[in-house]
């Protein structure tokens, strides 16, 4: 038995789909462009012509959650668009990857204020942290390379996202 | 009296060419046509990248002087006026006395704006904005660069005013007594 399950070893590649899935799901990230403030502009300054995403497949902007894989928080995280931001997350379908765009939304940036979320890890779990008022382009397509190993690391584990892995977000911090 | 409107000019019928909409399509292709002759605007980022000025304001970072000495103070000037707040710092003596030293250093790169004016308060000149503009970060904590990391990103900037000399007397070029290199930073 066990010398017939060696033949077919030989000729069957049973562990090279999780890295057709990896490479298949890292080369078409589809980003949700959650632009609230001043760094939704370099974001659309990413897909332009100049920097062009399209070379690493994410150039397709879906303004459906639904469509989406990549949600982009580029700007200001408001508590008062805390709940949509939570609920456009929420919407889009698994796997799904965040990215945290800018001083803001990586940790509420210099408004240390009563109407401004701390960081929108607070609702929602954050992947790619990208530092900057607002960051390059450049620094935008580190982050989206950042998420493709990112992705590429965590189909080859057979795990889904960052959010199938916790249910909760990290909670306040400082 | 009923309300009177003004008649409208209806545009012709289209011809029959026009109806099959080639033409448009054809115009439309010569403008894509066109295009492809034009020079290529799209940076090959990775691989190719943007000559930043010299006055570009990235990640700040602090630097040595050219006796590897920590420049920094730890006047808390730089702490003081930082708007998002990102600096914290702990204050130390350092063995000669003469100055304090920083014992803690740290920059929450998430919190930083990049305005420069930590670069433009710090009375030692020891805190400058790099040309680091593309780092990302897996997790906060991870953003929080302490001071050893400032430093080495930093390198070395020489002090030309060679203000540790002065205030230790004699130049070390003649024997003079030569300010400990701090141990920990």
């Amino acid at each position: 038995m066990t010398e017939e399950r060696h033949d077919l070893e030989q000729w069957v590649m049973t562990t090279r789909l999780a890295d057709y899935v990896a490479w298949g799901r890292k080369n078409s990230l589809w980003p949700m462009p959650m632009g609230l403030a001043c760094c939704a502009i370099e974001l659309m300054a990413m897909v332009a012509s100049r920097y062009d995403v399209s070379r690493f497949g994410a150039e397709a902007l879906r303004f459906s959650p639904r469509q989406a894989d990549l949600m982009v928080v580029a700007g200001t995280v408001t508590k008062k668009m805390a709940p949509a931001v939570r609920r456009i997350f929420e919407q889009m379908p698994e796997p799904k990857w965040v990215i945290a765009m800018g001083a803001c939304a990586s940790s509420g940036g210099m408004f240390r204020s009563y109407s401004v979320t701390q960081g929108v890890d607070e609702i929602i779990p954050v992947d790619v942290y990208v530092p900057g008022c607002p960051p390059r382009p450049e620094a935008l397509i580190e982050g989206i390379m950042q998420v493709q190993r990112l992705v590429d690391q965590r189909a080859r584990e057979g795990r889904q996202s960052k959010a199938g892995d916790r249910a909760q977000p990290a909670g306040v911090r400082g | 009296m009923p309300l009177q409107g003004k008649p409208v000019k209806r545009p012709a019928k289209q011809s029959l060419l026009a109806s099959t909409y080639l033409p448009s399509i054809l115009k439309g292709m010569w403008i894509t046509l066109r295009h492809i002759f034009r020079p290529k605007v799209t940076m090959q980022y990775p691989e190719e990248k943007w000559t930043l000025p010299d006055n570009y304001r990235g990640l700040p970072v602090l630097v040595r002087d050219q006796d590897e000495r920590v420049k920094c103070v730890a006047c808390f000037l730089c702490q003081y006026v930082c708007p998002p707040k990102a600096i914290h710092i702990q204050a130390r003596e350092i063995e000669t006395g003469v100055e304090k030293g920083p014992e803690v250093f740290d920059i929450n790169m998430l919190r930083c704006i990049m305005c420069g004016y930590c670069e433009e308060v710090c009375p030692e000149q020891a805190i400058f904005l790099s040309k680091e503009y593309s780092t990302v970060g897996l997790s906060r904590e991870a953003m929080i660069f302490p001071k050893e990391k400032l430093l080495q990103m930093g390198g070395i900037r020489p002090d030309p005013i060679k203000k540790w000399e002065r205030q230790i007397g004699k130049p070390q070029a003649e024997g003079g007594l030569r300010p400990r290199v701090e141990s920990v930073g």
